[in-house]
């Protein structure tokens, strides 16, 4: 346990020393702050717009954060050749892939909750409440970079950082349009095309489960068991991925 | 007890989709604990290939590896090893005692511990002191290399392996990595270490291995594989006439005059007595005689050359 600590503390120190974490960050509270000022310009429409776009910028901003941070502290440590170091010591692979995880995670966490009390000083000051809905919301966002963060790293332990972040990019794509991309694949003429549709839908994530952004914005209610669902699909596909991180990584020879 | 062992061990690298590199070619290597092993080689023989084999870095093509009786595939015992990489690599962001105490937590070692050992550390390899709080991309070579090796014993480890241990320091830097390389020999560690400078092998190791090409080309005792024996000397005189120079110069292997001075090189030990006795009732005067030894040089020049006429 030890063990795992350590290196979740390590990539927690090292991501927070690194200068690429401070600049995201300043960016997305600056696109937070502005939402103001856009709020302002439409009248009638200011709280969802303040809302929507606040609960947009936590997301991307986590993404970039999630794809650029994880790929970076794990690719370098392989780079660096730090990691020759850590496993001539009694360290299984698995340990390095879970403590990097978590470290991974810790650091999102605190970025995520910058930005979410910044965002909810701002609803709070606009709107004099801040509705349960709006925490329900973020949350979900930071379980799906929770995921995004697993996939990047599943990428990371066997390919170059460019590929991994345009693959692990793709999937955030894809995988927030994954039911209009059933919708069209039902629709298609060839049978391949079906078929391909068919295969990314159930293999990458569907990340709508993750967004209940324009509910939130206009006060409806979740359906039921929605939260709940949402949050157990998101824990067993991180461990499907994390269990194929740990697979691969197990594997692999370091040059 | 056998500390390091090796059967047939081989690696080969895919450099393409149909290119094969075979970098190490069925290594059967046995060092008893306590021994100071020198594994020699020219740039890109194995030598780090068979570190990384050794240590789990990379898993063999086939073949087997044990540590102290435990198959290297088994995690627990790297319990038991210390290990000091080509260039030691390392975290730029941490302190020197914020990466002794990381690695020193790999180890599950406890806290207070913890404090404990990194202090001996730090005085063993000289760091104590001022810069412990500085961090480390502050660090010059010698000072990291410190590091490097203070990271490699953390553990107290039974089995040493360092790998180019002197790259990079000065002679001062040298010597003080040499002295630290004899404490540990003396409190009977296993030190396996790879390098070039043949010099610090003869003076350190108590037997020495050869890898040219991905095979072992020779391996023993430092006094078996050179001849240490005085079988060639070269004796420097003057003064000496004519005649009796040219009774010398009839069983010398060569002879330079260089001004009034007479050079002569003799192979074996009975003309150079000869020739001592020609000088001394010549009345001529001897200036030197140099003993000349084969050192590890000579092996180790002769076996790559041979490996490369081979091929
Ligand atoms: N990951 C790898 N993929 C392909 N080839 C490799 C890899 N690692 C090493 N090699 C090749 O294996 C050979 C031996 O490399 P190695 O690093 O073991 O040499 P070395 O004996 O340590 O040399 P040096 O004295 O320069 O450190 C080299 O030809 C190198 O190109
Ligand atoms: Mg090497």
């Amino acid at each position: 346990m030890l063990k795992i600590r350590a290196i979740f503390i390590n990539t927690f120190r090292e991501a927070i020393r690194d200068k690429i974490l401070y600049n995201l960050l300043i960016f997305a509270l600056l696109i937070i702050g502005c939402s103001i000022l856009l709020g302002t310009l439409t009248i009638g429409e200011q709280q969802k717009i303040i809302k929507d776009m606040g609960l947009a910028s936590i997301s991307i901003f986590g993404t970039l954060i999630a794809v650029f941070i994880g790929i970076g502290l794990v690719y370098k440590e392989i780079d660096r050749k730090t990691i020759y170091n850590i496993f001539s010591k009694p360290v299984h692979r698995y340990q390095f892939i879970i403590g990097k995880y978590l470290g991974l995670i810790l650091t999102l966490f605190v970025n995520v909750l910058i930005m979410a009390v910044v965002f909810l000083s701002i609803v709070y000051f606009m709107d004099g409440v801040v509705g349960f809905s709006l925490i329900q919301a973020i949350f979900l966002i930071f379980l799906e970079l929770m995921l995004i963060t697993a996939v990047a790293l599943l990428f990371s332990t066997f390919t170059t950082p460019t590929l991994s972040a345009i693959f692990t990019l793709a999937i955030y794509v894809i995988g927030h349009l994954s039911g209009d991309l059933k919708v069209f694949g039902a629709k298609a003429e060839q049978v391949w095309v079906r078929y391909v549709t068919q295969f990314l839908y159930y293999v990458i994530p569907n990340l709508e489960n993750f967004n209940i952004k324009g509910l939130v914005v206009y006060n409806l209610s979740l359906p039921d068991h929605f939260f709940l669902f949402s949050f157990l699909y998101g824990i067993l596909y991180i461990c499907i991925v994390l269990f194929f991180s740990i697979f691969i990584f197990e594997r692999r020879n370091f040059k | 007890m056998i500390a390091i062992k090796t059967v047939g061990l081989r690696k080969v690298f895919k450099t393409g989709i149909a290119k094969k590199n075979e970098v190490l070619k069925g290594l059967d290597l046995e060092i008893e604990q306590g021994e100071t092993f020198g594994y020699l080689g020219p740039n890109g023989a194995g030598k780090t290939t068979t570190l990384k084999l050794l240590l789990g870095l990379i898993y063999p093509t086939s073949g087997s590896a044990f540590i102290l009786g435990e198959s290297t595939r088994n995690v627990r015992v790297k319990n038991l090893i210390g290990f000091l990489p080509e260039q030691p690599y390392f975290y730029t962001y941490l302190t020197a005692w914020e990466f002794l105490d990381f690695y020193s937590q790999l180890f599950d070692i406890l806290g207070k511990f913890r404090k404990k050992r990194i202090e001996e550390l730090l005085s063993l390899v000289g760091l104590k002191g001022k810069c412990e709080k500085l961090q480390l991309r502050k660090f010059s070579k010698g000072m990291l290399q410190r590091l490097g090796i203070a990271q490699a014993l953390i553990n107290d480890p039974q089995v040493i392996f360092l790998d180019e241990p002197f790259s990079g320091l000065d002679p001062i830097g040298r010597k003080e990595i040499r002295d630290i390389i004899f404490k540990l020999k003396d409190s009977g560690k296993t030190i396996f270490f790879c390098s070039h400078i043949l010099s610090d092998v003869e003076l350190i190791c108590d037997r020495v291995g050869i890898l040219v090409d991905g095979q072992l080309r020779a391996l023993g005792k430092i006094e078996d594989l050179v001849d240490t024996s005085l079988n060639s000397a070269e004796i420097a005189f003057y003064g000496l006439k004519e005649g009796s120079k040219q009774e010398i110069r009839n069983f010398c292997t060569q002879m330079v005059d260089h001004s009034d001075k007479t050079l002569a090189i003799f192979n074996d030990r009975e003309s150079v007595d000869r020739a001592v006795k020609i000088i001394t009732d010549g009345k001529g005067s001897l200036i030197s005689l140099t003993p000349v030894r084969q050192t590890l040089e000579d092996i180790f020049l002769k076996e790559v050359i041979t490996e490369k006429q081979i091929s």
